[in-house]
């Protein structure tokens, strides 16, 4: 296990936001949180990787109590990717990505050739090497979501912690990201991401976690967890689960009550 | 690497054409023969008087501009990065305004030129200590936008002080010395006040360098920064003292010298990129060279010399106003 919660319970100070969450996540699995808006996912993602502590409970990194932790130790061991923002400073890719290696450099060390190297495979590997010098603030959203999963991947953490990776994405740039997702999980790369649409579990997780009113109400396999009634608990509305003839593939569409 | 190399040549020749003029002209050649005289030990080609006009009054206000403006320069790109904001000038925190009454008290009170500006100093530093630990203590909002907020209420506290005062004191005597060292001027500037301020500056700019790099996670959210390994309390705590000491040491022997804080950071991006790594030695560069040249054009351009505040503001607020009104990048 590379990392393991139990009996988490999350908020902010007074404010209980979630509680009883147990999670594990394997080596290279992809586990993939579904929930509604406010149903806590951010909170146990700030909870998971050491931004705010935990309210009681234990998550443990390769079976060391977070608690006991640095922020460099955390940041070794499990790395963030945020939802793309704007920077108040035109920064290159590059420079953007190399920033992922901070954890890895002693205090007074700026990246070196090395540093570069890895920085430039991250780029390659997710295919976008053509934007390094490009400004950051200026390459398209689908883009710069890439650019930030390379800045984690520099970062060389066993884990990688995604909210909400495709959200504000257009069509194709969510099926981009999601490609590269699933190429990163099947090079045994952990991932937890949260999403809003419950196809994107089907596509590339190998487990659901879903969420409601801060608790687990299901931890399984993508066929067991994301199932019509489930869906009805959480988001409170009619879908159906179908499977795609040629593929085997399953589908989610929600059916319209007024139809 | 270009960029940086076109800023190093930038000051250097500014310090060279500083030492030429003034109202007794100086050739370059003989700039070169005098301190080629005085490195060597050799006997001196040129005139006497070059000798004595360059290294007693030139030189060591050509070193104090150059002091100051780095200061000031790096301090104001350390403050926009950290506070993710590239209009923050480096007295954000109140270091002017709270160096301005500690002045403006010595000089009320017909203290000695020392005394003043220690008190300058010492207020600069205390004003910020007392911003962050107002800031501290509230802790509903955001930390920055707080300490931003609680800035701007100790200065306007501090400034109905120095307006009290400044009615209060002799018309005379004390209100033009109080107007004058609120302009900001290097006319008075000697080889000790140069060394008092080279330490604090040394002190705050030495771990600033060392750290420059690390600079950049700071421009980020704070989760973000976070996420990336960096422990953001200390190291803002630390780029804030470092900050905060070199802008009061070069505000306590200048007075208040605006404008250069906030828009050299800006030409300093603009010739090598956001990156603190060649950030913040371009800043020291261009921040030395430029009041190098204001203070020249400040005592050459007319027949009484001219508060620098006055011509880096007439310089600055054009300039800035062209930036927002032709540059894109940089500015969300």
């Amino acid at each position: 296990m590379t990392l393991a919660t139990k009996d988490l319970a999350i908020g902010y100070g007074a404010r209980r936001v979630g509680e009883g969450i147990d999670l594990a996540l394997g080596d290279g699995e992809a586990l993939c949180l579904l929930g509604p808006n406010g149903c806590g996912k951010t909170t146990l993602f700030r909870t998971l990787l050491g931004l705010i502590p935990a309210l009681s409970g234990r998550i443990e990194l390769d079976g060391i109590a977070m608690a006991r932790q640095s922020r460099g130790d955390i940041a070794r061991r499990i790395a963030y990717v945020p939802q793309a923002q704007a920077s108040a400073f035109p920064f290159t890719v590059r420079e953007m990505v190399l920033m992922g290696r901070a954890a890895r450099l002693d205090l007074l060390a700026a990246p070196s050739r090395i540093d570069h190297h890895i920085a430039e495979n991250a780029l390659s590997r997710l295919g976008i090497a053509h934007l390094a010098d490009r400004i950051f603030t200026e390459i398209s959203g689908g883009e710069r979501q890439l650019a930030l999963i390379a800045r984690a991947l520099t970062q060389e953490a066993a884990i990688l912690v995604m909210d909400e990776p495709t959200a504000s994405l257009d069509f194709g740039n969510q099926v981009r990201v999601l490609e590269q997702m699933r190429a990163l999980s099947r090079s045994g790369q952990a991932i937890i991401f949260a999403t809003h649409d419950p196809d994107h579990a089907f596509l590339c997780a190998d487990r659901v976690a879903l969420m409601h009113q801060g608790r687990m109400i299901a931890l399984g396999t993508p066929d067991e967890t994301v199932t019509a009634a489930n869906l009805k608990t959480i988001y409170g509305v009619d879908v159906v689960i179908a499977t795609l003839p040629e593929s085997g593939r399953r589908i989610c569409a929600p059916s319209l009550t007024s139809a | 690497m270009k960029g940086l190399a076109l800023a190093a040549l930038a000051a250097l020749v500014v310090v060279i054409a500083a030492l030429c003029v003034g109202k007794y002209l100086i050739s370059p050649a003989d700039v070169f023969g005098v301190i080629w005289a005085r490195i060597t030990g050799g006997p001196l080609t040129a005139d006497p008087t070059a000798d004595i006009i360059i290294f007693n009054i030139r030189l060591p206000r050509i070193l104090a501009a150059l002091l100051v403006g780095a200061a000031l320069a790096a301090a104001g790109a350390t403050f926009q990065g950290m506070f993710r904001n590239p209009l923050v000038s480096p007295d954000i925190l109140g270091v002017s305004a709270g160096a301005s009454l500690g002045a403006i008290l010595g000089i009320f009170t017909s203290q000695t030129v020392w005394v003043i500006q220690a008190m300058a100093f010492v207020g600069g530093l205390f004003t910020v200590a007392l911003v962050m630990a107002i800031g501290a203590a509230v802790r509903r909002h955001d930390a920055i936008l707080v300490l931003v907020l609680v800035g701007i209420a100790v200065e306007t506290l501090l400034g109905s002080a120095i307006s009290l005062i400044k009615i209060l004191a002799d018309p005379y005597n004390q209100l033009p010395a109080i107007t004058y060292w609120l302009l900001g001027s290097l006319t008075a500037i000697n080889r000790a006040d140069l060394l008092s301020i080279l330490i604090p500056i040394a002190i705050g700019v030495v771990p600033l360098y060392l750290l420059r790099w690390r600079l950049n996670l700071l421009t980020l959210s704070e989760d973000e920064a976070r996420a990336l390994g960096v422990d953001t309390r200390k190291l803002r705590l630390l780029f804030i003292v470092c900050a905060t000491l070199i802008t009061s040491a070069a505000v306590s022997v200048s007075g208040i010298i605006g404008w250069v804080g906030l828009l050299i950071p800006h030409m300093a991006r603009f010739l090598v990129g956001p990156d603190f790594s060649r950030l913040l030695p371009a800043s020291l560069l261009l921040g030395g060279g430029y009041l190098v040249l204001v203070d020249t054009l400040a005592r050459t351009i007319a027949g009484i010399e001219v508060p620098l505040g006055i011509l880096t503001a007439v310089i600055g607020a054009p300039f800035f106003l062209w930036l927002l009104a032709t540059r894109e990048r940089g500015w969300q």
